[in-house]
């Protein structure tokens, strides 16, 4: 608050105007209602509930990576520690309402981002990426490890209890959507209005310019900690939404939250569009629906093909949509659909950013 | 006495397995440092590599048929990977260029298997494994001839680089892209030419890597053991990646003897990289990293 040189910023701070204000209500207003009246448990289960987790994933991870510049490879990691977190607290602590210990569960995740954020603050680019891997081997290693952590179970795959809240327990598909759905809502808005103060003009500065942000009086050490705990914190929940409403399950070590779920957060965010809110929701839709779009066309297509085989033709259409997109439309499919938009409405709306 | 020849010898096969590490490593560094490009698929191109050689052997090439084939395979596939997924994307962010690399990785490992299938294949080089003696510390022989291998591989490229006029074209491009085109310097044949030579890392890398582990699907995981390396060492120096390979690979065997015990063992996958974390915290550009001057 008390950077001289951005108090009196010309940047236009857009605040939330009205036509944008109507259209985030729509949204969320389709959001909660359409899916309660028209849902199907495969829709809830299969497809909405994660997408809902991912998008918070790759909300909090476009946060550090879209807005803050800090490259991270290590989402998955937590996500886990948000997600053992949440178990360990409410299995552990005795009278912890459920809603405490998923929240409490983020600061965990918090914690350990802002250790682990400690190199960050010397390193850039792939230097920073690859280091983040080392919070990524460690939590794989340690939730093997220490079995205390998956209460002592052999398999070390234990199941989340059922969601609790004001003395309601959540079973139904449509109960656990509509939780998660407020959780990523109002998670949401809290990223929407944060990139547009004071602190996220500071990240957004600090991105572009680090050695610029540093000479107008942007405090960078203090924003690098801020930036890597909240975003640890949106992380850490969607790995307890993961986990509670998605998956019903924790799994430790590598089967659980590996190398590759932090990867399919990454894409998520470059593939919707860096520093971008909806972004993250286009991104985790797309890494949502590919797999299930492909499996049933390629079941439709070639019936009589083993599932090895399917699989690598999965594998390889992945990773050529990824980088068709990436080729063809390098903002992401924000700027897709900011495109298609304008074209519609005939060029009339121009945006200011 | 005794302690001291077992830390001797956990020491010497520390870095013998560093250089296999130094080996995936440069074909990083090579292409990092001409295009920087973080070229993730280094890993799958590895695997791509060793399946088709391996494959080729057991269908009746003689070794070195296959690896004249294998070795023009790669050289191909790094031609296009360059002129399709690359060019493309040349001005784009590194961010978006190593994302594309890493949907390259895909297409590569399932390609790879999608052509050669999943099962898991020996590689027999023909190197006794038999551990050498000297002066009272065992050695295991592959693990020198693999490190002499990896030892001329870096020789042969150091040359290549100092030495020849492609090497300076490289070392032009890797300083100033802008300036060496000004200068008449042909870009894409270049960037091709750097795609060419890590296939042959890709290649050689594989095969021993191939022999150690067995070829399979879980080779290309290779590419995680490289990464600290890189780290420490800088991903745009040679002399980092061997380096940086022979501190990682010691510190790794160390710890794992040592510090293993007390942990509950399986450290290796995560000890590397927190050893180069703190190594980077006192010095941020690594090893040989060039320190770059920044303007506003």
């Amino acid at each position: 608050m008390t950077s001289p040189a951005l108090e009196t910023q010309t940047l236009p701070a857009r605040s939330f105007g009205a036509s944008e204000m109507t259209g985030t209500l729509g949204v969320l207003a389709l959001a909660f209602i359409v899916p309660s009246l028209v849902g199907t448990e495969y829709m809830f289960n299969a497809i909405l509930a994660p997408f809902l987790a991912l998008s918070l994933a790759a909300l909090g991870l476009n946060l550090l990576t879209g807005y803050a510049g800090q490259a991270s490879l290590a989402s998955a990691a937590f996500m886990a520690i948000g997600a053992f977190a949440a178990y360990n607290l409410n299995l552990r602590v005795p009278g912890l309402p459920m809603i405490a210990s998923l929240v409490l569960a983020g600061f965990f995740a918090a914690g350990f981002g802002v250790i682990f954020c400690l190199p960050g603050l010397r390193l850039r680019g792939f230097y920073l990426a690859i280091s983040t891997l080392a919070a990524q081997f460690f939590v794989e290693w340690a939730t093997n490890r220490f079995k205390w952590l998956s209460n002592d179970s052999q398999s070390g795959v234990v199941d989340a209890p059922p969601l609790q809240a004001f003395g309601y327990t959540v079973t139904s598909p449509l109960g656990k959507y509509l939780v998660a759905l407020t959780v990523v809502s109002l998670l949401t808005v809290f990223v929407a209005r944060l990139v547009r103060t004071q602190t996220g003009m500071n990240f957004i500065a600090m991105r572009d310019n680090e050695l610029a942000a540093t000479v107008i009086g942007v405090p960078i050490f203090k924003s690098k900690m801020l930036v890597f705990a909240i975003s640890c914190y949106i992380i850490g929940i969607s790995g307890v939404l993961w986990a509670f409403t998605y998956l019903g399950t924790i799994q430790a070590g590598y089967g659980g939250f590996g190398l590759g779920r932090s990867f399919s957060v990454l894409f998520c965010i470059i593939i919707g569009g860096l520093a971008t809110i909806r972004g993250a929701f286009l991104g985790a839709a797309f890494m949502v629906a590919l797999p299930l779009l492909l499996s049933r066309a390629g079941g439709y297509f070639f019936e009589g093909l083993n599932a090895g085989v399917l699989e690598n033709w999965q594998k390889i259409a992945i990773g050529a949509l990824i980088i068709v997109i990436l080729i063809f439309e390098p903002d992401g499919l924000s700027a897709l659909l900011d495109r298609v938009t304008k074209r519609i409405m005939g060029g009339k709306e121009e945006r200011a950013s | 006495m005794q302690d001291f020849l077992f830390f001797i010898e956990v020491l010497v096969g520390g870095l013998l397995s560093g250089i296999m590490y130094s080996l995936v490593a440069l074909g990083f560094v090579l292409i990092y440092k001409t295009s920087g490009v973080f070229n993730f698929a280094q890993g799958s191109q590895l695997l791509f590599a060793a399946l088709t050689f391996v494959c080729l052997n057991e269908r009746g090439i003689p070794m070195w048929g296959a690896f004249v084939v294998t070795l023009a395979i790669m050289i191909l596939v790094g031609v296009l990977i360059e002129r399709v997924v690359l060019r493309p994307l040349v001005t784009q962010t590194q961010m978006t260029m190593f994302m594309a690399t890493l949907g390259l990785s895909y297409i590569v490992e399932g390609a790879a298997q999608l052509l050669w299938g999943t099962e898991v294949h020996s590689l027999e080089l023909g190197i006794d494994d038999v551990p050498l003696n000297l002066a009272g510390v065992s050695v295991s022989q592959f693990d020198l001839v693999a490190a002499a291998v990896a030892g001329s591989m870096v020789a042969l490229l150091t040359f290549f680089f100092n030495y020849t006029r492609m090497g300076l074209a490289f070392r032009a491009v890797a300083s100033d892209q802008l300036a060496s085109l000004s200068v008449g310097l042909r870009l894409p044949r270049i960037w091709a030419a750097v795609w060419a030579a890590s296939g042959l890392v890709a290649l050689v890398a594989g095969i021993l890597w191939g022999a150690r582990l067995g070829v399979q699907f879980s080779l290309s995981l290779v590419v995680l053991k490289a990464l600290p390396v890189l780290v420490l060492g800088g991903f745009d120096s040679i002399a980092g990646a061997i380096v940086g390979g022979l501190i990682i690979g010691a510190a790794e065997k160390l710890s794992e003897v040592y510090l293993g015990p007390y942990l509950g063992g399986g450290i290796e996958g995560w000890f590397a990289y927190v050893a180069a974390l703190g190594f980077l915290l006192v010095r941020p550009t690594g090893l040989f990293g060039q320190r770059s001057v920044e303007r506003v």
